[in-house]
């Protein structure tokens, strides 16, 4: 088996005398989306500022790619690992396009390239260049400022994007959207990333693995369903809401995946790219046990039947 | 077009400093009549145009090296190393500010003679607290996460001070740059009691002689030149307004 991307073992850090840290070991292996996932003071910040050696630990050690990180300069390290913080940081007296390129400039890389680099980042990030890469941050609405940040971290195509709380400062539909943008970038490059957050149903809903911490220790690890059906003891119980864990789970599943498919019925249908909470929803407010599915074109596709919801997985 | 604009105060006032430098030799008739009991109404000895050319001199000089000097202490007491000195800096410059500046040439003079060198010692030690002042809260004005992001991204030290943070600090810095600039215009008058050729000059002799008009035709001068160095400030100020920081 090949390395992870990044190795951390026994790593253990305390501020003054609490422990923040406490001989934390854990693998994030190349091309996954890990949520690290806690209330506050659980040290999953910390853990990340470790990554990227914001903090130097008191004890253990991390490998990024085979090698101990202590033996690069922070400066070097941190430019191979995207860095996007809740308050954003964008350098105010800069426009959109320099910041993004910031990281490209320390890295001395040639006008045209940083250029052509800065285009693509707004495009994919959905800011159309015309438009925004000559204005200046205070321009920007917070959630396209985020956007920005995205940017910016991707900018030099670094090994690792290392997200903390991100979108924790955003509105709800400002948040929603930014987590689509992320799972897309995350689905289309296959970019390794380690996300930070307190909100377990955006650790649901982006994670391809969650690792819960409390009090420095992980308490759980697994998929967003393993963690969900199977909690490990009461506090990852609670965390996840007791009461909510399955319509959670059912947040999970797309309708395309539980439905009858060749089974047509009448009605108003429901896109196959819902999730089954929101079927679930439909069934109620309609007051109906069957519903028809379409695709994307809107072609019915298929049928899902209220007991289909509470099917095992297929 | 709008470059200009920002700079119509410093122009305008300018243009009235040189023509009042200009005219002044021919203003005889206009001193004796205002003060009509004095044989001589108007300072000839040196001519006014090369007092204010060697006044700015003596200004630029000591500014130059005030605002190098108070920069690099405000930048150094900011950093975490410099840290500790910062208490110390702070009351010694606080002290030097509390020696009056004739005390200070006074005590220059025996050490290194009359002439310039004491006048710049003076000036530059008057000059440097607004600039180290200025410099050390300019930066620490600089938000925080944008210093945080900065460092997450892999700027060096020298980076992020060079191309964030005194960028970011560099209105405040300026108004620091300008109390200093504009206390030292004033000074520096004073610095012709050690021999500096400056329009403290005709200040002095008329101080000494009793004559009223040199100490006004002195004093007009230097009030002038400070306030075209402030109009210079101002238009800079406007061009390099403090960007608002989002959230």
């Amino acid at each position: 088996m090949t390395r992870a991307m990044i190795e951390v073992r026994s790593l253990s850090k305390a501020f003054g005398a609490s422990p923040v840290l406490q001989a934390l070991s854990l693998d994030i292996h190349a091309g996954e989306l890990l949520v690290l996932v806690g209330s506050s003071g659980s040290g999953k910040s910390t853990l990340l500022r470790l990554l990227n050696r914001l903090l130097e630990p008191d004890s253990g050690t991390i490998h990024l790619q085979g090698e101990d990180i202590r033996l690069c300069a922070p400066e070097l390290l941190r430019r191979r690992l995207g860095y996007v913080i809740q308050s954003v940081g964008l350098f105010p007296h800069w426009t959109v396009a320099e910041n993004i390129g910031a990281v490209p400039q320390l890295l001395g890389w040639p006008k045209a390239r940083i250029r052509a680099r800065v285009d693509a980042l707004l495009a994919l990030l959905q800011l159309p260049a015309a438009a925004y890469a000559q204005r200046y941050p205070h321009e920007l609405s917070g959630g396209q400022q985020q956007r920005v940040g995205v940017a910016r971290a991707l900018a030099a195509d670094p090994d690792v994007l290392l997200m903390d709380e991100p979108f924790a400062a955003l509105d709800p539909l400002t948040r929603s959207s930014l987590q689509q943008a992320l799972w897309e970038i995350h689905a289309r490059s296959g970019k390794t990333i380690v996300l930070v957050t307190h909100d377990i149903d955006e650790a649901l809903r982006l994670g391809t693995r969650l690792v819960l911490l409390d009090q420095g220790r992980i308490v759980q690890q697994g998929t967003p369903q393993a963690i969900l059906r199977a909690p490990a003891n009461d506090w990852v119980r609670e965390f996840v809401g007791q009461g909510e864990a399955g319509l959670r789970l059912l947040g999970l599943q797309a309708v395309g995946e539980r439905m009858r498919a060749n089974e047509r019925v009448a009605g108003e249908p429901i896109a196959s790219h819902c999730s089954l909470r929101e079927a679930l929803s439909l069934f109620v407010s309609r007051q109906v046990d069957c519903l028809p599915v379409a695709n994307e074109s809107g072609q019915l596709i298929g049928s899902l039947h209220f007991s289909d919801l509470i099917g095992g997985d297929r | 077009m709008k470059r200009w604009r920002d700079y119509r105060g410093a122009l305008l006032s300018g243009a009235v400093l040189l023509a009042l430098t200009l005219a002044l030799p021919y203003s005889s008739a206009l001193f004796s009549s205002l003060f009509p009991e004095l044989e001589r109404p108007l300072y000839l000895q040196e001519s006014f145009a090369r007092l204010l050319l060697s006044h700015l001199a003596i200004v630029s000089a000591s500014s130059l090296i005030a605002v190098s000097l108070g920069m690099g202490l405000g930048a150094w007491a900011s950093r975490p190393h410099g840290q500790a000195f910062r208490p110390l800096l702070d009351s010694v410059l606080a002290l030097s500010q509390s020696f009056p500046p004739v005390a200070v040439l006074a005590i220059a003079t025996p050490l290194i003679g009359f002439g310039e060198a004491p006048a710049l010692i003076a000036l530059v030690l008057y000059g440097i607290l607004p600039v180290v002042q200025g410099t050390m809260a300019g930066l620490a004005s600089v938000p925080a996460t944008v210093t945080e992001a900065a460092r997450g991204m892999g700027f060096g030290s020298r980076q992020l001070l060079l191309k964030v943070e005194l960028p970011l600090a560099a209105p405040v810095i300026l108004a620091g740059v300008r109390v200093s600039v504009v206390i030292n215009i004033g000074t520096a008058a004073i610095a012709s009691t050690v021999g500096a050729k400056t329009l403290g000059l005709p200040i002095l002799v008329g101080l000494s002689g009793f004559n009223t008009a040199y100490v006004i035709q002195g004093a007009l001068l230097v009030a002038g030149l400070a306030i075209v160095a402030d109009q210079c400030f101002e238009g800079l100020a406007r061009r390099w307004p403090s960007l608002p920081v989002s959230a």
